[in-house]
This record gives C-alpha cells, structure tokens and sequence, in this order.
C-alpha cells in the first residue's frame, strides 16, 4: 500500500498561479482605469525584468538543492568591473564583447562559489552570506559608494528606451523584457532540454543516488552556480541599461522578491522542484501586486508590507499539506 | 504450554571446507582478491577473495553488518577497498574501482533504497545513465521508447510519465531493475531486494531473475534470509563480521545449515515455554479503522502478555502502532486501556496512558545518531533527572545510564561517545532502554531486531520475556516468523489493513505458519 | 582509548584560545599604547554586547539546524517601540523611579511584540515545516516594511537618563552593556546545558523526526527556540538604544554575518545539533578584539565587512581540512596502530 498522498503536481502550481494572477490583474483592471492600459504593461514588463532575469539564475540553484543569496552583490560587483574593465581594454561600441566580459566576470564569480561549497563542503547558505560581504565590501571600498555615469558607449547604445508602435500610437520600452524573454528560453531550454539540466534536477531529488550512480558532481556544482552568475551578470548589466549608470548599492537588499517568485513557482529550497514558467509567473505575480498598489496610490513604505505578508501567506500556502503525516522536519 | 521444539543447546560447530563449484565450469566476470575495508577504526571487510561466474545467480550471505553490504559498494565502486586489494573485471586488473569504470563493465546495482529519483518520470529514472557522461541533448522521445522497451520485455505495467515518489515499493523496485537492464547490464547486485515485497511480487521478482540468467547476466543477491531466493540461486556466499565464511553450492544449503554459518554457532530455536500473562486486560482495541491503513481491528492484551503481529509490509501494522501510539488519529473504533476508554491526540498522551511505541526505522528514527548514547538513552525522561531546582541532574543521568548499561549489557566505552560507534545490536538495547525507562504498561516492538546481530538479537529475547515477567504487556511486530513464533503468547497475522487470523504457536507448526503469512 | 580524552584529536580546540592569545599580542605590538590601554578595552567592553547579545539570539535557531536572519530587524523594532514608548511618555523631568517604571513598561511591551513574532516564526516552521531560512527571510521583509513604515526611516532619539545609564555608565567598573550581556549569557548558559529545553533542541538540531518519535513535543520547541531568540532581540535592541540614544531600523545590519562566524567559531555544526554557549562568548573576544584593532588602523567598515566574509569561509575551510585529512588520523592514532576492534 504506497504511503504517500498524492503530491501536487507542478503543473497544478503553475495554473493555480496564473488563476491568482490573472484574478489579481482582473480586480486592479476594474478597479483602476489604469492597469490595463499597454503603457502600464509595458512599465511593469520593465521594470521586472531584472528580476526575472535574477530568477532564472536561482532557479537553477535552488533545483540542485542549494541557496544562494549573494547574486545580487555578483551584479553589482560585475556592472562596475565590467565598466572598469571595457575602459581598460578599449572596448567601447562593441555589444558582443562587451556582454562577454561581463557574463565572464559573472560566471567565474559564480563558479568559485560552486567550487567553496563543493570541494570544501561548506553549506550553501553560510558560503553565500559570507560571499556577500565579501563582494559588497570590496565593491563599496573599491567604488566609493560612488555611482558611475561614464559608461562605455555600447551600453548607452543599447540600454535607455526605444519606441515603438502598435496601431497609431507610440510606446517606448527598454530592452529588459527581450532579455528576460531570451534569458528564459535558454533557462527552460537547459532545465528541459538538456542532460545536464535533468542531472540537476535529479541532483536535487537524490544527492546520494546521483553520486552513486556517478553524476559529475563537482561540474554540476560549477555550471549551477556559475549559471546564476552569469544570469546575475546578465540582470546586472540589463539594469545598467534601465537606468544608464552604475550604482553600486541599488541592488543589494532585494534578494527575498528573487527567491519569493521562484518559489511560489514551485521551487523549494530542498531541491528537486521548480519550473520556468511558474518562476516567471511568481515574478510579476508579485510585480502586478506591487503595480496595483502603487496605482491605488498606497506609499511604497506600505505596499512592501503588503508584499512581505502576501508572499509569507503564499509560501503558506504551497507548503501546507506538503509534510508526511508523522514527519516534522522542514519541506 | 508449549512444547519444546529443539533440544540442542548452543555449541561451536567445525566449520565444513568449501565445496568445490558445480559441474558447469562458467567463466569468471569478477574475480576479488585480498579486499579489505576500514571504516575509522572498524573493519567492515578482512581479507576477502571471491569469484563471480558469469551467467550465474550467486548469493551473499550474512547477518546485518557482516559486510556483504560494503562489498557489493566495493564492486559497484562506491566504496574504495584499502590498499592491497586486486580487482580482476573484464580483462583488466584494478587496485580499486570508480563508479563510472564499473558501470562500463556492466556492473548495475539495486541498492537497498533504490536510489531512484523521487521527482523524475518513469522513463527518466529508467533511461537516466543512457546519457551520462554526455551533454548531450535529451531525447525524450528516445529515452521513453528505451524506458518501453524495457518494461516490456520484463514484463511490468507502470505509466511511463509517473513521477517515481507516487508509486508502490514494489513498483519503484521494477524501475530500479529496468534502470539496471538499459544500461546493458553484465551484473546486477541486488541488495536486500525482498525485504518489503509480498509473496506475490517476490515471485515476480523471482521470474525476472531467472530472465536475466537466461540472458547470461550474472545476478548477485545480497540478503540475509535465503530461503526466497534458494529457488534460484546456484551459489551461495556466506560472510560473517566482514570474514568471508565459505562458498557453497546453492542445493547443499538449506536454512538451518545457513544459519550455523552465519552465526557460527547453532541457533536454539526453542519455544518460550512459558507464559506470564496474569489475565489482567490492560489494552482492548476495538473496531479501529483508519481509511487506506487498517479496518476492524479489534484485540485485546492481557498484562504479561506478549503479542504478535505478523504480516508482510503494507499489511497496515506499523500504521495500526503508529495510532497506538498517538501519532496518527483512527477515524473510529474504540482504545481502552486498563478498561477506561482513551483518546490519542498525541504521543504524549499516549506515553502518559503508558503506551510506548519502539520504531521499526533505529537509524532515522529510533536514533539520533550524531548524539552521545547517554543522550539517545535518557531523551524519553528528561523530566525525571531533574534536581529540586528544576535543572538537571548530572549524578542521576549517570545513575540512570550506568544502571541500564549493566542491565541491558550494552557494550560500549564511553557513553558519552556518539551512539554511531556501537554496533547495531548495542544501539538497538540503548533504544529498548529508552523507552523502557518509561515505565510503560504497552510497549509495541516494531521489528526490533533488525540489523542485529545474532548475539544481541538472543539477549533482545531475554530482555522481551524478562519484561513479560514483570507484567508489562508487549506487542511484537515483525515479519521473520520464527521471530513471533518462538516468543509470543497468541500471533494476530495481518493482511491488508484486517486481521486475517489469529494462531497460538503450540497449536499450529511454524511451517504451517510461514506459508500462510508468506502467501500475503 | 576513547576520542574524548586523547590529546591529538583535542588538539584543534586549542585554536580559538591561541586565536585569542595571538590577537592581543599581535594587536598589542602593532599599535603600541593604542591597543593595550584602559580606553581601548573599555571601548570594547561597550561595543561587543550588542553584537553578543544578536549572536545569542541566532544560537537557538542555529542550533536546532535552523535560521535567524530576522534577529536585526526584531531588535530594531522593538527598540524603536521602547524609544517611541519613552519619548512621548516619559517626562523631561522625571524621578529615577518613574523612568524605571516606564523603562518597565516599554520593556514589556516589547517582549510581548517579540513574543509575538517569535509565534509567528515557530508556528510556520514547525506546523507548515516552511523553511527557517525562507521564513524568516520574509518576516524579515515584512518587519523591516513595518518598521520604515512606521518611522519613515528616522530614528527615534532622547532616550531617559535612566536608559542612558544603561549605556553608558558602568556597575563595579564593568559597563552596564557588558553586565546585560553577562547576564543573558549565564541564563543561556544554563538553559542550554542544564535545561530538559536545551536538551531537546540539540536533539532536534541532529534529527527532529527521531526526537519527536521519542516523545518530544518538538513543535513547542521550536516555537520556544524562536520567543526566546526574539526576546534576546529585545535586550539588544534595549542596549542599541542605550549606547546610540537612538532607535531607527537598519542599525546592527552589518552584524548578521558576524553572528554566524562567531557561533561557528565557537564551535558549532553549520549542520545543528553542536555548539557551546562558552565557545561563542571568547570568539565574540576575539572578533572584538580583531575589529577594535582594524578600526585603531584606520580600516574602512567596508573593508572590514569583506574580511569578515572571508574569514568566515577561511574558518569553514579550516574545519573541513580538520574533519576530511585531521581528524581521521588523529583517530587512528588514537587507536593504536595496527588496531582491528570491531
């Protein structure tokens, strides 16, 4: 007789998600003239766009099973380096190259991480809190505190606004929401689509079986964390595009709305579960929230309780039922 | 009451000399030679040498904690032997093997937990090694097309896109074998397959062994108990603390010839004799049902009295004790205890109306590993060794400690060594006294003497009558028979969540016994 | 002859101690007349408490195999509940009795609210088995929402001569903080090693299923570990405001990595289920020690910031070289050679 309740299916998380969003989006849709409207959307693609693109990287991580919350200091530490960097070297109009320092710098930081908490056995949360301070003080030593406005030619090229229309009317919108788009495919693509991907997740489901069976676990360590790296790279320098300057503490403090929408999405912190599409949900999930509130005029002061309530009801939500009967240990 | 079944007392028996192999001369596969193996400062193996043939079903044999675990891991790789070894596989020689090299001889392994995948598909467990060691691009199709091949060809029925975590044991088992099969096996190495199947299905697996033997492919059993697997056996291995005892044809072997070997010496099978019920009815359980679990349970135990429960896993008996004992909650039916009708809401309300539950998992749950024995020993009366402030009390933990120690025989250095540097059957008295120093007037026994060893499992007995005698009721879950017959007053055998019948040993055979809880 | 008593395998736990020793000395020659004077120590015998008394606060959790990172923000909002509290009740010109009353008062007020998130926190670990780091990740967002909310990002200043004292003033020649912090120390002290309570959170730190199978009520020992951790935020939050006469949301952030590099270097397992209440409290010496001697340097606080980082993975390092290559031979040796035990 199988001693387990039926678990809830991924696919289940992923409807009842879009089923709250989409209820969200109605209620602000009646409620405001505003929400609905295309230059809204376009606002709200925006400007969760660089969290979205944050998510893919933990995703990734938080499916092997680890943690880790120091990506947001990666990205900024590698939004300065990189400028620092093309300055340097004289790279000034090339996208291509420049986008490759940066994913560089992202990913090896990444992929020193992996290389602490796996060849040294070190918990992935302790590893992280510590890396965090590590790159967040060396960065404000080394920057001052002081935000860069001299960027390389190739960023303000690309980053800022560009218009667009749709019908007779003109919007204009960054280019977050492409790279967002792009940056999930190849998230959803490798998760999916590639041995490695499914390696991960099985890593996730069964450390002791992957070693047994002879998974490469120090490259699976390496590519998840370099991964997240690089995606912090990414996002990083997708928000340096936003906001055409490099400041070096705008990002950190943020890392609970990552992991909040990744996992309301399905992933949890023991590993072995998650998905794209929910990640993505969860993300502007909370982004529409936030937009509505904003709209109904609530301070930001208030709207972030809001937030922390809704996302604490919600990880209630997925986790309750989720426990063996007489177990007590954490989902 | 009882009759007395064997008269011989325990004696050292020679040890017979290895038979020489069967007429069949096949080819070796795996040939072991000086392999040891130390963990910390014990010796897991000594000295072993072996030969596996190719195309045969061979079985190691051995008590739990002999070793026959560790060196089916030396031969899949998981573990490394210490320097000295030689393995012979294929056409080369090793000092040690990787996971990886042994997987490129054919060497698969269905490990005791399965190491299945709990999150993935059907197909993607089964078909999971197919792209190992490549980052290549994953071909659903092409691995859900191998994953049916597979199950096809032995036979089994399990939807393909099931996530693993949702099926029976049984079936996550089939899976693990159709892993082994896709990866193109020379060998598998199966360990301790049968423990959790019924009769039904160990035939099952029986046919699929005796598929992969047609098909050439070397089968290694490691199991402690032989006589499901005597049908398809050729050899027999047995090991005996990390020693390897002999190897012997399958058809010279019989259980009680095993047993000798195993344990070096010949088991006193005898009845319990007698009887210390004192007709006092201290737990009544009636019509207790639990939906998916158990139905219409009802018995009752008189003080003094010891219980069986027999039946194969899934039959409801670790669920009916875990509503004994407070854990879950019946959905009707009534518990009385010593006459007065109680309801569980938790366990600790089930300690205070004296009912004590020993689980069936030591390591996960009996246990805390990591801690001192002295802790693991005291953790159930951490209230009584307080002084008159309310803090604890240093002298009465070591009374308390030092007392049961010597009353139970445990052997152990220093208690305040962590729990993990005593052997199975030291561990197993240190969670009897645990919960004995309850003072409980209920105590349940869920397979209390698995992965003990034979010296400690005889002393476990003692201590079983010893407590009848002071009258405190037990109830003895387990699934090795002789277990049950040979010390219980009345044996309920559990089937599918009923009780399908109730014996007295001195009036039904143990064989006779055997077959009907066998068959589930 | 067993582990404990062999003198190889006791060896590491020399380290702290030494690390001490090695501090002072070193910090003593480098900066001479700065760092060994009465100024010095007693600056340090003002500061650490309120670092210690957060790093008591993230022991519980710690130890049951658990999080804390709401230890800031809960010392940073009943503080500022107590300093709203005094502010506006308590008048300019008030007796050392009625400020003690109102002392009284705020400090109830704020252990009711620490009470209340400890619940909170507890029950969604140990009923809904949320997380501890996910959990508090989020009370950590929503605290620090409320209180912005609340103060708009202001401090609330003018504390009480009363609480003033509290910072500033000493008892005996040891400093008032330093007296708080002794004494919360002493009280877990006793908790942890002579307390049934303290007891089960070890236990549940290596394994909480097998300590709830035998009998344990782990559910309220979890939501006690969480109360008592965000009542220890309370004191803290108390000296905070003490020693800065202030109260504002975001003071003590940088603190939290510190927490978990002293507990580690104390002794405990990142994994749970480990760890001494007397380790703690002489790496909290030392991380003094060492950031009192930085900050004579001239260091910045952002430098310091990384370097505690890497210490923190330097000291994690140390213990898996211990536990990977040390310790196993330590054993052996300690087992004798050739030794066969089974």
């Amino acid at each position: 007789m199988a001693d387990t309740k039926a678990k809830t299916h991924p696919d289940r998380v992923v409807l009842y998600l879009a089923l709250v969003m989409l209820a969200i989006g109605a209620f602000f849709s009646l409620t405001t003239t505003v929400f609905l409207s295309f230059a809204n959307l376009f606002n709200l693609l925006e400007s969760y766009a660089v969290t979205g693109i944050f998510s893919m990287g933990l995703l990734v991580v938080l499916v092997t099973g680890g943690i880790d919350i120091s990506f947001l200091a990666t990205a900024s530490v590698v939004q300065y380096l990189t400028v620092l960097v093309c300055r340097q070297v004289g790279i000034d109009d090339v996208l291509f190259l420049g986008l490759t320092v940066a994913i560089v710098i992202g990913a090896c930081i990444g992929m020193g991480i992996g290389s602490l908490i796996y060849y040294l056995d070190i918990v992935s949360i302790i590893v992280t809190i510590s890396m965090q301070s590590v790159l967040f003080g060396l960065l404000m030593h080394a920057s001052g505190g002081r935000s860069i406005y001299n960027l390389p030619a190739w960023m303000f090229r690309y980053g800022g606004t560009h218009s667009f229309k749709i019908g007779d009317t003109a919007y204009v919108m960054g280019v977050g929401p492409l790279v967002l788009l792009a940056m999930a495919i190849l998230t959803w693509f490798i998760l999916n689509h590639t041995t490695l991907g499914r390696q991960l997740y099985a890593f996730g489901g069964n450390p002791e079986a992957a070693r047994r069976l002879g998974v490469n676990l120090g490259r699976l360590h390496l590519f998840a964390y370099g991964y997240l790296g690089a995606m912090a790279a990414v996002g990083g320098i997708t928000q340096v595009f936003r906001m055409e300057e490099v400041v070096p503490s705008s990002l950190v403090g943020r890392e609970l709305d990552v992991l909040a929408a990744a996992v309301l999405g399905g992933a949890s912190l023991m590993g072995g579960r998650g998905g794209v599409l929910g990640t993505i949900l969860g993300v502007f999930l909370i982004g529409v929230l936030k937009n509505g509130l904003n709209l109904y005029g609530v301070s930001s002061y208030f709207s972030d309780v809001v937030i922390g309530l809704v996302i604490i009801l919600a990880v209630i939500a997925t986790h309750y039922g989720k426990r063996k009967e007489t177990e007590v240990g954490f989902v | 009451m009882g009759k007395n079944k064997t008269a011989e007392t325990s004696r050292r028996l020679p040890e017979r000399p290895p038979e020489t192999p069967p007429a069949r001369k096949r080819d070796s596969l795996v040939v072991l030679k000086h392999v040891s193996k130390r963990f910390g400062g014990n010796y897991a193996l000594r000295d072993i040498n072996l030969e596996l043939q190719k195309g045969e079903v061979h079985c190691l044999c051995g008590a739990n904690g002999c070793g026959k675990s560790t060196l089916a891991k030396i031969i899949s790789g998981a573990h490394r032997p210490d320097s000295g070894a030689s393995i012979e596989i294929g056409d080369n020689r090793y000092d040690e093997l990787t996971p990886q090299e042994s997987r490129r001889y054919g060497v698969q392994v269905i490990y005791q937990d399965l190491a299945l995948f709990p999150n993935l598909s059907v197909y993607e467990n089964i078909a999971f090694e197919y792209n190992l060691g490549h980052t290549r691009l994953y071909r659903r199709e092409r691995l859900r097309r191998k994953a049916r091949e597979v199950l096809d060809e032995l036979a089994f029925s399990i939807n393909l896109d099931e996530r693993v975590e949702n099926l029976s044991i049984a079936q996550r088992q089939q899976v693990a074998i159709c892993r082994a099969l896709v990866a193109e096996a020379k060998m598998v190495i199966m360990d301790e397959p049968t423990a959790s199947l019924t009769r039904v299905e160990v035939n099952h697996l029986l046919d699929t062994v005796r598929y992969l033997k047609s098909k050439d492919i070397t089968v290694v059993f490691v199991n402690h108990r032989l006589n499901e697997v005597m049908e398809v056996s050729d050899r027999v291995t047995v090991m005996r603390d990390g020693v390897l005892v002999g190897t012997y044809p399958a058809k010279d072997m019989d259980e009680e010839r095993l047993s000798e070997l195993i344990t070096g010496r010949k088991i006193d099978f005898t009845l319990k004799g007698e009887a210390w019920a004192t007709g006092k009815v201290v737990l009544e359980v009636k019509d207790l049902s639990r939906a998916g679990q158990y139905q219409d349970v009802s018995f009752s135990l008189q003080e003094g009295e010891i219980l069986g429960v027999c039946g194969l896993l899934g039959s409801g008996r670790t669920e009916l004790a875990l509503s004994l004992f407070g854990l879950t909650r019946p959905d009707h039916g009534e518990i009385r205890v010593d006459g007065r009708p109680v309801t569980l809401r938790n366990h600790r309300q089930a300690i205070q109306a004296g009912i004590s539950y020993l689980s069936e998992d030591r390591l996960s749950l009996g246990l805390i590993l990591k801690q001192s024995v002295a802790d693991n020993m005291v953790l159930t009366i951490m209230e009584r060794l307080k002084n008159c402030l309310g803090l604890l009390s240093r002298e009465k933990r070591r009374q308390t400690v030092a007392e049961w120690v010597k009353r139970l025989d445990v052997k152990v250095n220093d208690s305040e060594e962590p729990i993990t540097t005593l052997s199975g059957g030291n561990q197993q008295k240190v969670v009897l006294a645990k919960w004995i120093l309850t003072n409980p007037k209920i105590l349940i026994l869920d397979s209390p003497t698995v992965g003990v060893d034979v010296g400690a499992k005889s002393s476990i007995y003692q201590l079983i009558h010893q407590l009848a005698r002071e009258h405190i009721a037990m109830v003895l879950i387990s699934d090795e028979v002789p277990e049950v017959y040979y010390n219980c007053d009345r044996i309920l055998h559990f089937r599918q969540g009923r009780v399908a019948g109730e014996y007295r040993p001195d009036s039904i055979g143990i064989d006779t016994l055997s077959e009907v809880i066998g068959n589930g | 002859m067993s582990n404990r008593s062999n003198f190889w395998v006791q060896l590491p736990a020399i380290g702290l101690p030494a690390l001490l020793a090695a501090s002072l000395a070193i910090f003593g020659l480098l900066l001479p007349g700065r760092f060994w004077s009465v100024g010095a120590f007693e600056s340090m015998a003002f500061q650490m408490p309120e670092l210690g008394l957060l790093t008591l606060a993230m022991f519980l959790p710690f130890v049951s195999a658990g999080f804390n990172l709401a230890i800031i923000v809960t010392a940073n909002i009943t503080g500022i509940f107590m300093a709203w509290l005094w502010v506006n009740m308590v008048p300019s010109d008030a007796g050392t009795g009625l400020q003690i009353f109102w002392v009284a008062l705020g400090l109830l007020g704020a252990m009711l609210i620490a009470c209340l998130i400890g619940v909170l926190i507890g029950s969604l670990v140990a009923y809904v088995g949320v997380h501890p780091i996910l959990t508090t990740l989020g009370f950590m967002t929503l605290i620090k929402g409320v209180g912005i909310f609340i103060t708009r990002g202001a401090p609330v200043s003018g504390m009480p001569p009363v609480v003033q004292f509290l910072g500033t003033g000493s008892f005996l020649g040891v400093p008032m903080p330093m007296v708080v912090f002794i004494l919360t120390a002493l009280a877990m002290l006793v908790l942890m090693n002579r307390t049934s309570f303290g007891k089960y959170v070890y236990m549940s730190g290596s394994n909480i299923n097998a300590t709830y199978f035998s009998g344990i009520g782990t559910h309220r020992v979890i939501i006690g570990i969480y109360v008592i951790s965000s009542l220890i935020c309370v004191l803290a939050g108390l000296v905070m405001n003490a020693r800065f006469n202030s109260a504002r949301m975001g003071y003590g952030d940088s603190y939290l990595l510190l927490t978990v590099l002293a507990i580690i270097m104390g002794g405990a397992d990142p994994l749970g289920g480990f760890g001494k209440v007397g380790g703690l409290v002489l790496a909290l010496f030392v991380l003094q020690i060492i950031s009192t001697g930085l900050n004579l340097f001239g260091v910045s606080q952002h430098v310091s910031l990384a370097m505690w980082g890497a210490v923190l993975i330097f000291v994690l390092a140390a213990k898996f070289f211990n536990r990977r290559y040390y310790l196993p031979w330590a054993q052996r040796r300690a087992a004798g050679p050739d030794s066969c035990s089974v």
